[in-house]
């Protein structure tokens, strides 16, 4: 897979963010080409987050530039990131508890559609039922589709938050930490989840994705390329096998 | 389920529209006033439950746009207009005060918001207290006439009752389809994590804006419906202690349950009521119902409306341990 400027998906362009005297993020630049899974990967405290959240909006990057299809969105809402086909899940579940997973569905796909006074007369489940339906049998949560999320178990309530980040089909979805908590035999399932959402047609428009993961078997798995972060920096990005053997990462970060 | 939910509530609405038709049957010239007291309640505190049941923004100033519709009725009636331009002045008007109080509400939220909104409330019922010239002060606006429709005089309390109780059927029918649009979804979405909400490209600011304005449009109609049927108002049903007290109503009946409000203004407005005229009660009525609501909010935070939802909890968990000592003992576990 060739980097070219030109169809690059993301692309992140010297990134900087102090918190007082920390650099969280101290000079970050890479791309996403559409199609790609990229990796983040680090110890604790390596900025992966603060990266992320500087992407997406949460918070105000002191320095850098953020492009989307070519176009800045740097410093753009979450709202206005969302509407743009950005996704996105977060490092703790962030379901809506009183809401039935359907609706949990639902809701995050509906204020893509139409204004917002078409939407007070348009149906409850906004069309976008069936493809609630498509994501609800990929992600073998049926049995529990009409109950309120918040009742469900840790690793189910997880598959209800990636899949919500999709419903909207969106071009680029970025997962902070999707195996976290989360029992071995789910982590596989999830894996195989994002691959399918990612390549097979048959689960709408294919996405590319931002995953940052502490499970390195999942990771190198799972990614096409994968960026080492360590104290705000990049110390490393490539594919799985260049990084395995990359004996700075291995020094800082696999370790043994 | 929840398909079921929407079923019953309905059916459940129906009931009560009819039993509600029934009642003047039943009652004398101040049971009727009561069940119209009732029943403005009722909208009242169903604009308050979408603000703080469904979009979950802790509003401690519903009776400032109480009173503003009230007022705005009560002096354009002085002042020879008629109540059919009154009444959605009212709504107009409040609608608009309901949006500017959205705007604290997208800076602080919870107790902060309470807070901010109690002090709206504050200001409002100083205006109506301190500004004369406009509202009369602490000696109000009296004879407040009731209106009539198509030359059909509203006058006496058994036609009152039923204009109210038309107005309240077609502001509950506009409020389920309010809920269950897309729109219902956002405003519960924005209540159960706004942040998770505008990541999914959920306009947090304008529903929250909009929770308020809309909320508070119920309770300016409210005010209208109130002022005509009491025919006499002053500042005091509109102080901070009357918002204190509907927002109890909405969290008594069950916060984001649909019928919520018309079991918490029940309990708010008709029990206290009931309960004077019966002998040896009046001195313990209040006291009691403190303790009520203490015990109530200990083992019901949810409402009595949430009791059906408890008992079909507590039987889908039995079922599922029966269940579950089935398969252990066909696996030769014992349980």
């Amino acid at each position: 897979m060739s980097l070219d400027i030109r169809t690059s998906l993301l692309k992140v362009t010297d990134l900087r963010k102090s918190y007082g005297a920390i650099q969280a993020v101290a000079g970050v630049s890479f791309e996403v080409i559409p199609g790609e899974i990229f990796g983040v990967i680090g110890p604790n405290g390596s900025g992966k987050t603060t990266m992320f959240n500087s992407v997406l909006g949460q918070i105000r990057p002191d320095a850098g530039s953020i492009e989307l299809h070519g176009k800045t969105i740097t410093g753009l809402s979450p709202l206005e990131l969302s509407r743009r086909g950005v996704g996105r899940t977060f490092q703790t579940l962030q379901v809506f508890g009183k809401m039935t997973v359907r609706d949990n569905l639902i809701v995050a796909a509906q204020e893509h559609q139409g204004s917002m006074l078409s939407r007070l007369f348009a149906p409850g489940d906004s069309g976008l039922g069936d493809r609630a339906d498509a994501l609800i049998d990929q992600f073998r949560i049926r049995h529990v589709a009409d109950s309120l999320a918040g009742t469900l178990s840790y690793g189910q309530q997880k598959l209800v938050d990636i899949a919500m980040a999709f419903m909207a089909e969106p071009d680029l979805v970025l997962l902070d930490e999707p195996c976290a908590g989360v029992n071995p035999s789910l982590v596989g399932g999830i894996s195989t989840l994002l691959k399918d959402l990612n390549c097979n047609p048959k689960f709408g428009k294919k996405a590319s994705f931002v995953v940052i993961e502490h499970n390195m078997d999942f990771v190198m798995d799972l990614c096409h390329r994968i960026m080492v972060m360590v104290e705000g920096k990049i110390l490393a990005i490539g594919t799985p096998a260049q990084i395995r053997g990359n004996k700075a990462v291995l020094d800082a970060y696999l370790g043994n | 389920m929840k398909l079921l939910n929407h079923k019953f509530a309905l059916l459940l609405t129906t009931l009560g529209a009819l039993l509600m038709l029934a009642a003047p049957q039943f009652l004398k010239n101040y049971g009727i006033y009561l069940l119209t007291y009732w029943l403005i309640f009722i909208i009242a505190t169903m604009g308050l439950n979408l603000t703080i049941g469904y979009a979950g923004q802790k509003s401690l100033g519903h009776a400032a746009f109480f009173g503003i519709g009230a007022y705005t009725v009560a002096i354009m009636m002085k002042a020879g207009i008629s109540f059919w331009l009154g009444l959605p002045a009212a709504a107009l008007i409040c609608f608009v005060a309901g949006l500017i109080l959205g705007f604290p509400a997208l800076r602080v939220q919870a107790i902060y918001l309470a807070f901010a909104t109690l002090g709206f409330n504050t200001a409002v019922w100083l205006v109506m207290r301190n500004e004369e010239w406009l509202t009369g002060g602490t000696f109000g606006i009296n004879n407040i006439s009731r209106p009539s429709l198509f030359g059909y005089s509203l006058e006496g309390n058994l036609r009152y009752y039923y204009f109210v109780l038309a107005v309240a059927l077609v502001l509950a029918g506009l409020l389920w389809g309010l809920l269950r649009s897309p729109w219902g979804k956002a405003f519960k979405a924005l209540r159960d994590n706004p942040i998770r909400a505008e990541s999914l490209g959920v306009n947090i600011q304008k529903y929250t804006l909009l929770s308020f304005a809309i909320g508070a449009v119920y309770a300016g109609v409210a005010g209208a419906l109130f002022a005509s049927l009491v025919q006499f108002i002053e500042p005091a049903p509109f102080a901070v202690s009357a918002s204190i007290m509907m927002y109890l109503m909405v969290v008594v009946g069950g916060a984001g349950y649909f019928l919520g409000p018309v079991v918490g203004a029940a309990v708010g407005v008709v029990l206290p009521e009931w309960l004077r005229d019966v002998p040896g009660v009046a001195n313990w009525y209040l006291p009691a119902f403190g303790a009520a609501v203490v015990l109530l909010m200990v083992w019901l935070p949810d409402g009595l409306l949430s009791i059906p939802e408890r008992m079909r909890a507590r039987r889908a968990a039995r079922e599922a341990s029966a269940r579950r000592a089935t398969a252990a003992g066909k696996i030769g576990l014992k349980s």
